[in-house]
């Protein structure tokens, strides 16, 4: 029964994607109707498998599992199939709610019952409409997207892809799932197709994933090369995990380590962590909905959870207290690396997007970071408070924007609604927006012991600590501080002081459909760290319920990290210490000229887009225009099919002149006629049409004929 | 008096010599189909006489004599029909004047 229902999970917003698409494009109601509805039944099937999870002692061990023959290879079947352990379990149980929460958001977002607009057209944000109220003045007022009903469909294939993903128990339905998101990602990031910025970045972050795409497929293909099965329950058999780590591949790495490698360069891609990082900032075109969607609840969070799953791969031959295999400490090199690099840039952004999209590439180090050095739990409950928090942050700036854009509106004002700069004193205008992203904010920073932010971070630090990789301890602490620095920094300047614009002064609260779900999503980025306390703050009374669940996962349960007050304290010192600073610093800023930080190498992200460009996109480009276009393609295909063209005229000239001119037309044609006219021409001279002349002649013929057959008779004779 | 069969031949050809020359001499029409009348008939002097001179027992040289006849009566018919028919839309009988296949 279990089984069926996960069977079922991805397929209504696949559904509702269909019919949305073919049918119900028209009726915006309908459409937003069916793509709730669509979410709410996945949202539904996955609580109720979340809580027959629960219900079950020791879940780790007798998982939800079931798989169908699919694609014959040989002898063999490929077998596809679904799996529901306890780390997709508590992956089903946040992706569920995050999407719920987004597509009820979306509604709000897209003003939906609010006019049409006086010059909106299809592929641009919504610019406002004019009404006429009761007394005759007129007013501006938002509008609702032109492409409403577009939005759902898209968003629902997302949710498709996500649960796909998640309830898979193989690699290819996986990496199926994971490339609609990619396809829906790079649809959504251009739903306003008409700006060039967003047709640029959805370009940019296909692009870019793609890259990491193709090391997935790879690694994929090796696996599978090497086990001839790309199920989870047999990959991560004892045997073969043993049988993979003592293969020798190349460069020194085992055949794990070798794959893992690759799948872990999806991930890089997915999850936007250094190199591949530059797409998802750019992602921020798109409409806000999309951003958490893609930087909260799914697209990123899927990388993870991939390498994630991939860990006992990953640390196939390696245990607790050994030093990292090859592949693990690249894994967290690359993770550390971008924590610290992503936040350094974040505290530079104006655009409140922006830094909340630096901060995810930031966040997500954390946990790539934590997977490196083993902290397997850890990981994964950073993966879910921090889904929830960002989903918050980022619903809680498209409301900010979107009360902006009112004021924009109302005002007449030509000022960016994004700029935080041109923000300020907006927590009177938007309370409820202002308090819940207030905790998302001291969520994101780990505000001690109220948010889940603090408990899932500290884990990751005390494991680092614990274990003794004192430089991924040392990177993070810093990262964090500085994340909770430009939290504050946002928090400030978005919220506090004054209005420092008209239409920040303008601003209004916005309707129910976005700010419930703000609510709901602040509830979890509170509670959901308590379902993780460590055993040092609950004293042993309540065991770590996430560490005995999630960590049940895998083979053997992982060690909780020794109890050490170091890190306890640096959790606390970053948080307080960069929330602290970020107020003493920011509370008096009014402008970008007097920010100290406004330094030009962070705020053009350390140069990156300018060095890809001049690396990667201007040489494509140049091979495309001057070697592909204009040598490949004009010179030498062109040219070989000129020359066959060419040849083939040359041999039609040759086969016109020589053959068909003299000899079919004169010889043959005009040589028949002639023959046949010129006979006619002779034999009709004896057609004198005079009876006895006929006569005379046949027997003249006669008598000849018998002379001749007499003469020769006698002759013979 | 026993007469011999070349008496028969001669008369025969001289007869058949006389309608080739009706034939070939006379511009009327009707007369060319006499002359060939006669030349059929010299045809049929020859049958009847082969027969009765080497073979009388065989009925052939008889048999192919009626047939003559009969193929000339046939003849005859249709060819003063063609005749009557000719002199109705061009009002001549005369050999010479009916060239309205020349070229």
């Amino acid at each position: 029964m279990t089984n069926w229902i996960i069977w079922l999970i991805p397929l209504p917003p696949l559904l509702a994607f269909f019919v949305i698409i073919l049918f119900t494009n028209k009726n915006r109601a309908l459409s937003h109707g069916l793509a709730v509805g669509a979410a709410g039944l996945s949202f539904l099937g996955s609580m109720a498998v979340f809580v027959q999870a629960l219900g079950i002692p020791e879940f780790g061990r007798q998982v939800f599992e079931s798989s169908i023959d699919w694609l014959p290879t040989g002898n063999t079947w490929l077998q596809i199939g679904v799996l529901v352990d306890p780390t997709s379990a508590v992956t089903l149980f946040f992706v569920a709610i995050t999407i719920l929460m987004i597509f009820i958001y979306s509604i709000g977002y897209h003003n939906f019952g609010q006019p049409a607009g006086d010059h909106d057209v299809k592929g641009l944000p919504p610019h406002g409409a004019s009404v006429t109220d009761g007394h005759g003045h007129k007013h501006s007022v938002p509008s609702i997207e032109p492409m409403y009903s577009r939005f759902f469909a898209f968003i629902a294939l997302f949710a498709f892809g996500m649960y796909t993903l998640v309830v898979s128990d193989n690699l290819l339905t996986l990496f199926v799932g994971w490339e609609i998101m990619g396809l829906c990602s790079y649809l959504l990031i251009g739903f306003w197709y008409g700006k060039p910025s967003a047709r640029d970045a959805a370009v940019k972050a296909f692009m870019t994933t793609r890259v990491g795409d193709v090391f997935m497929l790879l690694g994929i293909a090796f696996l599978y090369s090497a086990t001839g099965t790309l199920s989870f329950g047999v990959i991560f058999q004892p045997k073969v995990l043993e049988a993979l780590a003592s293969t020798p591949a190349f460069f020194g790495l085992s055949a794990a380590g070798l794959i893992g490698l690759l799948l872990f360069i999806g991930t890089v891609g997915k999850s936007a962590q250094f190199p591949l990082h530059v797409w998802l900032p750019d992602a921020m075109e798109g409409p806000t909905p999309v951003s958490a969607m893609i930087h909260a609840a799914t697209m990123v969070s899927a990388g993870v959870y991939m390498v994630i799953r991939m860990f006992p791969l990953i640390t196939a031959g390696w245990s607790e207290g050994m030093p990292l295999n090859p592949t693990m400490s690249t894994i967290a090199f690359i993770g550390t690396f971008t924590a610290l690099f992503a936040a350094t840039i974040a505290v530079a952004q104006n655009d409140i997007k922006r830094v909340l999209a630096y901060s995810t590439i930031s966040q997500l180090g954390f946990m790539i970071a934590a997977v490196g050095i083993g902290a397997y739990v850890a990981a994964a409950f950073h993966l879910v408070t921090h889904a929830f928090f960002k989903a918050l942050l980022f619903l809680g700036s498209g409301s900010v924007i979107h009360g902006m854009e009112h004021g924009v509106l109302h005002t007449g004002e030509h000022v960016d609604p994004q700029d935080m700069f041109n923000m300020g004193g907006l927590r009177k205008k938007m309370p409820i927006t202002f308090w819940t992203f207030l905790i998302g904010g001291f969520a994101l920073s780990g505000f001690p012991v109220l948010t889940a932010g603090f408990w899932s971070k500290d884990e990751i630090l005390a494991d680092a600590f614990g274990n003794g990789h004192l430089m991924v301890f040392i990177t993070l602490a810093a990262a964090a501080f500085l994340t909770a620095f430009y939290t504050m920094r946002q928090i400030i300047l978005t919220f506090f002081g004054e209005p420092r614009t008209k239409a920040a002064g303008h601003a209004q609260e916005t309707p129910l459909t976005m700010t419930v779900p703000l609510i709901v999503l602040a509830v979890f980025a509170v509670g959901y760290g308590w379902v993780g306390l460590p055993a040092w703050f609950t004293g042993g009374l309540v065991p770590n319920w996430f560490h005995e669940f999630v960590g049940g996962t895998l083979a053997e349960m992982p060690a909780v990290a020794p109890f050490s007050i170091v890190p306890i304290l640096t959790s606390l010192g970053v948080a307080l210490g960069g929330l602290f600073f970020g107020w003493l610093v920011y509370r008096r800023v009014e402008s970008p000229e007097k920010d100290f930080l406004q330094i030009p190498l962070l705020k053009n992200k350390y140069y990156f887009d300018e060095i890809y460009d001049f690396l990667f996109v201007r040489p494509a480009a140049w091979v495309a225009e001057k070697f592909t276009y204009l040598f490949m393609d004009r010179m030498v295909i062109d040219g070989f099919l000129h020359a066959i063209a060419r040849f083939a005229l040359f041999l039609g000239h040759a086969f016109r002149d020589y053959i068909d001119k003299p000899v079919v037309n004169e010889l043959i044609g005009d040589g028949t006629g002639k023959v046949v006219k010129g006979s006619g021409s002779r034999l009709r001279k004896i057609q004198a049409g005079r009876v006895q002349y006929y006569m005379v002649v046949s027997i003249a013929v006669l008598v000849v004929v018998a002379l001749l057959y007499y003469l020769l008779h006698f002759l013979m004779a | 008096m026993h007469i011999p069969l070349s008496w028969y031949l001669i008369l025969a050809a001289a007869l058949f010599c006389i309608g080739l020359f009706g034939v070939m001499s006379r511009k009327n029409a009707i007369a060319i189909l006499l002359g060939i009348e006669l030349m059929l008939n010299a045809v049929n002097i020859n049958l009847v006489a082969f027969w009765r001179y080497l073979d009388p027992t065989k009925m052939a040289g008889q048999a192919f004599a009626v047939i003559v006849f009969a193929v000339a009566a046939a003849e005859v018919a249709v060819g003063l029909a063609l005749i009557i028919s000719v002199y109705r839309r061009r009002n001549t009988i005369i050999a010479d004047e009916i060239d309205l296949m020349k070229w």
